[in-house]
């Protein structure tokens, strides 16, 4: 009992059984799913048997053939990276600022300011969704003051509900804390001296803006640039909840294979393409921002 | 003394108000004497009491209540171990299956875990949910407790050892205490996610089990009523609280770590 050595059993009793939850109810099931992609779907939903009638495995790539073959589903991929890469600067562009005034705040104002930009965060993602649709209701005085002035000039009134300004506005909303957070974390810790210096040899604050302080917070915009990408790419409950019949993105696609279409290889399919390229994004932004100073070394603890 | 570019201040103050605004129309009009959320009509708690006497509502907000529960306590426990074993270990599986869930779109485990439990045959409902819900706050839980013992110092631990004590006895008594804040934050963030799930709830639940906010969704994608107004503000009070406990108690959680109240 008194041995020193911590030990293989105390390794393993503590890591053992979280370790045990995920690989069954986490990497069991993707790895189920990525299995799933190569079968046949089921003649009522699902999967067809694995050993088929005359007792051969039933593995095909037919559904990956077919992701090849139409190309509307390819065309959905794109346009929701189109949307995710517009989400993402739109969140650069709101977050610097909010980013920059709270690392220059007194310090003992920073933690409340920071606080104040999470709290929203926290909120049920559907009552984020939900409050688009009361702002850009028809009834709204933004929608009513809009097309007020549309019908001055003439011109027919619009609908911003169910359209890809609801959308592109709601997946801002939703993920600008993500970009804030490891900002900040970046600005926090650079160096006033270097903006002084600069300022003693004459740049002006656009210079001093794009030549120091932007390029020495390349990090933790590539980090926020993650954080965003990554969830808003596989997003679907916006789409549904504000977008019109041409903004379903690629998580809708999956939803209606999986409830609606029941095709569930077909589903994997798309899921694992999501999964490759989240991951292969989330790869590029950490070895791009390699070295990075001060951005939180996880998705999780920005997000937290 | 810096100066204050006042661009900077306007630029944060419109972003701070595009974070706001939303949620405070959302707020106001769940006390508004009208079934349209556009005009202020006059004051009423008419939907607060429409909402108490909501039956369905109340079973979603039972079964959310039921799964957070079980959900976050069993999260905070496997949660707490995984983050105490990355901080001492050096494994390199446990961090990855801890991290993935947390970084891949939710969708993903989403359907994932919808394949899994009906291969299973295992009956969508509840305890699914609950599962589900386990498998996504654990990384949450890890990441605050292994912040938190990441402040502490680690040679109370080993002079607990060296006085005699068992490694269970050294972890009950020493590391416990020192980062039992961390370890209910990390409960207080767990119940909060597992409350405001929807994604991953929508496709575990099943077709006869409800949520909060699976049934907000099944609302609003009829109408917008003020009924779901006073449901998100109740909602909204209820994570606001539980957020501000948790990050009282590991200011970790706003990202500032060297800073303790």
């Amino acid at each position: 009992m008194a041995s020193r050595a911590p030990g293989r059993w105390g390794k393993w009793l503590v890591s053992g059984p979280p370790l045990l939850y995920l690989l069954i109810f986490f990497a069991v099931p993707t790895l189920i799913m990525a299995l799933a992609s190569f079968r046949t779907p089921g003649e009522f939903g699902g999967l067809a048997p694995l050993i088929d009638d005359t007792g051969a495995l039933d593995l095909n790539v037919e559904s990956y053939a077919r992701f090849v073959a139409e190309p509307v589903y390819a065309q959905v991929f794109l346009k929701s990276v189109w949307y995710a890469l517009l989400t993402t600067l739109a969140c650069l562009a709101l977050a610097y600022p909010l980013a920059a005034l709270i690392a220059r705040s007194p310090k003992k104002y920073r933690n409340l300011l920071l606080l104040l930009v999470i709290l929203p965060f926290w909120s049920n993602f559907l009552i984020r969704i939900y409050a688009w649709m009361i702002i850009l209701g028809p009834q709204a005085a933004l929608v009513r003051s809009v097309n007020g002035i549309l019908g001055a000039f003439g011109m027919a009134p619009v609908s911003l509900l169910f359209s890809s300004f609801a959308v592109l506005a709601c997946l801002v909303y939703v993920h600008l804390p993500f970009m804030v957070l490891p900002l900040y974390a970046n600005l926090e810790k650079h160096d006033q001296a270097l903006l002084d210096a600069a300022q003693d040899l004459g740049a002006s604050a656009w210079q001093r803006f794009w030549r120091i302080t932007f390029p020495l917070s390349l990090p933790g915009v590539y980090a926020g640039a993650a954080l965003v990408f990554i969830p808003a790419l596989g997003m679907f409950a916006i789409p549904d909840i504000l977008g019109g019949p041409e903004d379903s993105l690629i998580g809708n696609v999956i939803k209606q294979q999986f409830l609606e279409a029941r095709d569930w290889p077909f589903g994997s399919v798309l899921s694992i393409v999501l999964t490759v390229a989240a991951l292969l994004l989330a790869g590029l932004a950490a070895w791009v921002g390699r070295g990075n100073l001060g951005t939180p070394s996880s998705a999780g603890e920005s997000r937290a | 003394m810096r100066r204050r570019p006042v661009g900077l201040w306007i630029a944060a103050v419109a972003g701070y108000a595009f974070l706001y605004i939303p949620l405070i129309i959302v707020v106001v009009y769940s006390f508004n004497n009208s079934r349209l959320n556009a005009e202020w009509v006059g004051f009423t708690l008419d939907w607060y009491d429409k909402l108490a006497h909501n039956e369905e509502m109340l079973a979603a907000a039972g079964n959310s209540l039921l799964i957070a529960l079980v959900a976050s306590l069993v999260s905070t426990v496997l949660g707490t171990m995984a983050g105490v074993a990355m901080f001492r270990y050096p494994l390199r599986l446990l961090p990855v299956l801890v991290l993935t869930p947390i970084a891949i779109p939710e969708i993903l485990m989403g359907v994932a875990l919808l394949i899994f439990f009906v291969l299973l045959n295992f009956t969508l409902g509840l305890v699914s949910v609950a599962l589900a819900h386990i498998a996504f706050c654990i990384g949450f839980v890890a990441i605050v407790v292994r912040s938190r013992l990441a402040g502490m110092d680690e040679s109370l631990t080993e002079a607990a050892r060296d006085c005699g004590a068992t490694p269970l006895e050294a972890f009950r008594y020493v590391t416990l205490p020192l980062i039992m804040p961390g370890v209910i934050a990390g409960a207080l963030m767990a119940f909060t996610l597992s409350i405001d799930d929807f994604v991953i709830t929508f496709f575990t639940a099943g077709a006869g089990t409800v949520t909060l906010p699976l049934q907000i969704y099944s609302m609003i994608k009829i109408a917008v009523t003020p009924e779901v107004n006073a449901v998100s503000t109740l909602l909204m009070l209820l994570t606001l609280a539980l957020i501000i406990m948790a990050s009282r108690l590991a200011p970790s959680l706003l990202g500032t770590q060297e800073e303790k109240p």
